[in-house]
């Protein structure tokens, strides 16, 4: 027994630990050291269990040394190491650029709360994408979610409370959803076990309880996720949260959602059964498709900068969405790199105007007027996140884009190419609106607005290299994607 | 010191790039900064002619940056169009940079320091098109040159200014992401391959009406073409400083687009595939309505700039017309028309900002009796205008030549129709200034405000480029070995 | 007619379900919401301990000598202990929050609270 063979524990528990030791140190740089420190070492972990999980397949792991399907299991497979490697490099990120932004936007006495929260809604995230065990999934989503809640109430402005409410609301609902969902599963297979269940449930394909569990967990799900018209409570949460928060949770809290929503429709019902049987693939790729349209047409109308990323988010769902539900392997792995490319763009779209804000203290787009003069690293910063949700090539978006595009002809889907391609165009609308406003009218705020600090500038450029690196190559992304698009529908890359 | 034409590949691609750096380190020291990028554009102009022998010789160099995606790279192979391309870019941008530091000087344009960066960035972009191995790479740069430029269309940033540039950047953007970037995902979905080929790599994958579709995306999804009804962005892009019209909107935007409209056609869809499948002969109906259409409104434009800019559409027409004749030796001609459209048209443009620094005229009720105060201005005008029009001794004869013998050739009645109204059109429109510049009278307001030529740096450029333009007619020999090499590989 | 009242205990799930989620979508104070929410919560709750019900079955304890004796299943029962404490804590910081927006906007109203902001 060594180390290296608990790592799926490690990766779960050490941030959960650190939460309390938070409330306990009370000193927020502290705080922010211990963080810092658990984030690196999550991030370690979670490149380590990438090689693993690529060098020898699947990993699990009983807690506790119950084996499954008796005790709950941990289970690491391409996908959910891909997934556990956006996280904690968003994570790891966002900490850095965060020290600055809540030392600016958060009461000092709330600090020390603040990161134990942080703390918790990361181990949340990171649970939900480790664990193999449908109901332990559960208890994590509501970590993550209860810690978020609070999180987003952090905001400056007081509207942050209503949208935390807000939130509460709409995100206990699809808990509960989902509660219901594998309650129902639970009573027609007697396991909870995500691998067992799945060997389980052909048997009993045909059952009512099935069908409406199935549904239940959908619906659940897509609440969580945000997937139109299911999206209300995200561009209030997104925008009167505090920066790093929006930074954190536009980078990963959706993309665990449809990390979740991949886990249910593929590893638990199947592929056949979900796409084959049930007409869930039409109704997502429809909803998915009104989501690109919708988020991006109302994006374009903000005048708040983070609502209109927020919007511009809900648009990106919508993207992922009907990359996942396509169903081929091409489909997925295009849903797959959008999700971290997607994760990364906005993080960095969200780090800059948190730059923004610690100088301005404003986030209207009136008044970043002539700003690409007084902050040209952030704002250069912006427009490099911005072409990429367009899809300029060499950016990330681009490669999401290809295989979108590629997926949705390889099926012979007119439809997606042209809506798919009407969001990228409706995507220079709303971002060159900002480059115009930041770039080529004058300078009208006060006098001493200069470049954001350093600990805020390197984290945001360090996301939008990774932004460019993927785009020029993206063997790492699309590969590892690739390859867990494959696991999950059970043919050979 | 010889350059391995593979280094002289990622030379030519790095050097405007690394001068663009440059050009950012000194832009505190102007005569600094102007020598900087003199001397990048003669490097960049040695390194690309380095090239030439080897491609004469048959030579194909290539180079593979990285892979971008599974299967696709971002690769170069110069072969004998994207050399002539090439070759046009280099050889103009040391006189247009010449030309640019007289025009911005004495007009004491601002934000010089990004105006040449930015133009640095966009001939790094126009050589990228033209060295393009696949169809990716071509996109990249193609992108790439349509956000390089936007930041020179709206360099004035007045209101003006930011609607062109709206109306630019939109129908650039749009018409690339909305229709080539699916063509090109949809070629290489049913190919499996973005490579430039010679002879096609459609043939047998597509038929029919999903040929002529396809067709339709990659022509109308080349924005940069201008063919009709996305030709608006070009006339916008009037209100870009003079050297930006000159150089990126006479040769290195616009040629980038006729010329991936003729790599793709000649080494994507091939020459024969099109001949055979008759849903793709639209091409020829399309392009001809955009000569005469855009010829017609020229005539009516009072704005020097934009009667230029008209004019500009209606010759990069000719090119796809020269492709869509499906004769090798009119596509030879569209090769030639590249190159002889370029210097003639660099030259009128030159003109007009030379008119516009000496005179403060834009409109060409203005000009009546101006070649008495401007003689060498006007005279390169002269000489741009007969090469638009194909007369002898301009180089615009030769190219017109070949396609209306290769129309002849290939029993285009249309085409040749074509050809001929349009000549007459161009002559239309150009004769008359020339005509009022030196036969009329000075209106007696002109006559008031005395003046000379324009700076010496801006006649210099316009005299070279009229040159040029009278040599390519006398020594055409290379670029049609070039444009020969294109039909018969 | 018999399947319809053997389920009976569906039924009260299904009543109290609907009752909860009516509650959570019509009433714009938000207390109230977080009491429809709880609602909501609890038919769930009986909806997993109806589950673990197995006809005849007594206390899953072994005691000596009874080893054929019919068990109900425990495990959702311990699921749903789960759940209940999720369901204290989301409403603890519900009404958290509840407390901060009254001190905020001196109203526990939904369309007060969005018309005060509009104001602004």
């Amino acid at each position: 027994m060594t180390l290296a063979t608990h790592y799926p524990i490690l990766q779960v528990v050490i941030p959960l630990l650190a939460a309390p030791a938070c409330v306990l140190l009370k000193n927020p740089r502290a705080c922010w050291l211990l963080t810092m420190l658990v984030m690196l070492v999550s991030l370690g972990i979670a490149g380590q269990l990438v090689w693993q999980t690529s060098e020898s397949g699947v990993i699990s792991y009983a807690i506790g040394g119950w084996a499954a399907p008796w005790g709950i299991e941990y289970r690491v497979d391409a996908l959910s190491s891909y997934v556990l490697l956006i996280i904690t490099t968003i994570g790891a990120l966002v900490l850095p650029f965060a020290a600055r932004s809540v030392a600016d936007e958060i009461n000092i006495k709330m600090q020390y709360l603040f990161y134990a929260a942080f703390l918790l809604c990361y181990t949340g995230m990171l649970g939900i994408t480790i664990t193999g065990d449908a109901f332990n999934l559960f208890v994590f989503l509501e970590i993550s979610s209860l810690s978020s809640y609070a999180l987003v109430s952090l905001g400056k402005d007081r509207r942050a409370l209503s949208a935390a409410f807000q939130y509460l609301i709409m995100g206990t609902l699809g808990a509960t959803f989902y509660l219901i969902g594998i309650g129902l599963l639970y009573m027609m297979t007697g396991t909870l076990n995500m691998a067992d269940l799945a060997e389980r449930l052909p048997a009993v394909n045909e059952s009512r309880t099935v069908l409406t569990a199935l549904a239940f967990l959908t619906v659940g799900i897509s609440l969580k996720l945000a997937l139109f018209p299911l999206h209300s409570w995200l561009p209030n949460a997104y925008t009167y949260a505090p920066s790093a928060v929006s930074a954190l949770l536009a980078g990963t809290a959706t993309k665990v959602a449809a990390y979740v929503l991949l886990r249910v429709l593929f590893t638990i019902f199947g592929v056949d059964f979900v796409l084959g049987t049930m007409p869930v693939a039409e109704i997502l790729i429809i909803l998915g498709m009104a989501a690109i349209l919708i988020g991006s047409m109302v994006a374009i109308f903000q005048e708040n900068l983070k609502r209109l990323l927020a919007y511009s988010s809900i648009a990106q769902i919508g993207y992922i969405v009907v990359g996942i539900s396509l169903g081929t392997v091409t489909g997925l792995t295009a849903g797959l790199v959008h999700l971290f490319n997607h994760a990364i763009i906005k993080s960095a779209l969200f780090m800059a105007i948190g730059c923004i804000i610690y100088r301005l203290n404003s986030v209207l787009i009136g008044d970043i007027a002539g700003l690409g003069k007084r902050m040209p690293w952030t704002m250069a910063a912006f427009v490099a996140g911005g072409v990429s949700l367009i899809g300029v090539p060499l950016t990330a978006g681009f490669i999401s884009k290809w295989y979108l595009v590629l997926a949705a002809l390889d099926k012979g889907y007119w439809p997606i190419v042209v809506v798919v391609l009407a969001g990228s165009l409706m995507a220079v609308v709303y971002i060159w609106r900002i480059v115009e406003t930041a770039y080529f009218k004058p300078y009208n705020g006060p006098a001493s607005i200069s470049e954001a600090p350093l600990t805020m500038l390197i984290p945001t450029w360090l996301l939008i290299m990774v932004n460019f690196y993927v785009g020029i190559d993206s063997s790492l992304t699309a590969g590892i994607a690739s390859k867990a698009a494959a696991q999950l529908l059970g043919v050979s890359p | 010191m010889m350059l391995s034409p593979e280094t002289a590949i990622l030379a030519s691609l790095f050097l405007p790039l690394a001068g663009g750096v440059g050009v950012l380190l000194t832009s505190n020291r102007p005569n600094l900064r102007e020598a900087v990028t003199i001397v990048t554009s003669l490097l960049l102009l040695i390194s690309v002619f380095s090239l030439l022998p080897t491609i004469l010789d048959g030579g194909r160099p290539a180079v593979t940056l990285v892979e971008m995606l599974p299967g696709l790279s971002i690769a170069f192979k110069v072969e004998p169009l994207g050399m002539l391309f090439a070759g046009i870019a280099s050889l103009l941008w040391p006189i247009n940079s010449l030309y640019s530091i007289g025009y911005m000087r004495a007009n004491n344009e601002k934000h010089q320091t990004r105006f040449y960066i930015c133009f640095t960035i966009a001939l790094s972009a126009a050589v990228g098109i033209a060295f393009s191995a696949n169809l990716l790479t071509l996109f990249i740069f193609y992108e790439m040159l349509t956000l390089s430029t936007y930041p020179l269309v709206t360099h004035k940033g007045t209101d003006d200014a930011m609607t062109a540039g709206r109306t630019y950047l939109g129908i650039l953007i749009g018409t690339s992401i909305g229709l080539l970037m699916p063509a090109i995902i949809w070629t290489w979905s049913v190919a499996g391959t973005t490579d430039f080929t010679a002879g096609g790599i459609l043939d047998g994958k597509l038929q029919d009406a999903l040929l002529g579709l396809m067709l339709l995306l990659y022509m109308f999804g080349i924005g940069k073409a201008a063919l009709m009804p996305f030709h608006r962005w070009l006339p916008a892009a009037m209100v870009a400083p003079t050297p930006v019209s000159a150089l990126l909107h006479a040769v290195a935007v616009v040629k980038a687009g006729v010329f991936s409209v003729v790599k793709i056609a000649v080494y994507i869809f091939g020459i024969d595939l099109l001949q055979a499948q008759p849903w793709t002969h639209w091409l020829l109906y399309a392009a001809g309505f955009t000569i005469i259409t855009a010829s017609l409104i020229a005539l009516r434009q009072d704005n020097l700039k934009r009667r230029l800019a008209y004019s500009t559409i209606s010759q990069l027409s000719y090119v796809i017309l020269g492709v869509a004749i499906l004769a090798p030796i009119s596509a030879m001609g569209a090769a030639l028309h590249i190159a002889a459209h370029a210097f003639g048209k660099i030259t009128l443009f030159f003109a007009a900002g030379s008119i516009y620094t000496a005179a403060h005229k834009t409109e060409i009720s203005q000009l009546d009796g101006i070649g008495k105060r401007m003689p060498w201005t006007m005279g390169a005008f002269a000489i741009g205008a007969l090469s638009m029009i194909g007369v002898p001794p301009a180089a615009g004869f030769i190219s017109k030549w070949y396609m209306l013998m290769g129309a002849f050739e290939a029993d285009q009645i249309v085409a040749i129709g074509v050809i001929i109204l349009s000549t007459l059109l161009n002559a239309a429109y150009f004769i008359p200034i020339i005509y009022a510049a030196f036969f009329k009278q000075e209106s007696t307001e002109s006559a008031q405000h005395p003046h000379g030529e324009a700076p010496l740096p801006i006649v210099l450029a316009l005299s070279a480029t009229a040159a040029l333009t009278l040599l390519l007619f006398l020594f055409p020999q290379v670029p049609l070995e070039l444009a020969r090499e294109v039909v018969q590989p | 007619m018999n399947d319809l009242l053997g389920l009976y205990s569906y039924w009260i799930v299904i009543v109290l379900m609907m009752a909860g989620f009516y509650v959570v979508i019509s009433s714009s104070n938000l207390i109230k919401k977080i009491a429809g929410l709880n609602i909501f919560q609890t038919s769930v709750f009986i909806l997993y301990i109806s589950m673990g019900k197995v006809d005849g079955g007594t206390a899953p304890i072994v005691v000596e000598g009874s080893s054929n004796a019919i068990y109900s299943n425990p495990l959702p029962h311990v699921l749903i202990l789960t759940a209940i404490v999720v369901g204290v804590a989301t409403t603890a910081l519900a009404l958290a929050l509840v407390v901060r927006i009254k001190e905020a906007y001196g109203t526990v109203d939904e369309e007060a609270i969005s018309e005060s902001d509009n104001e602004l």
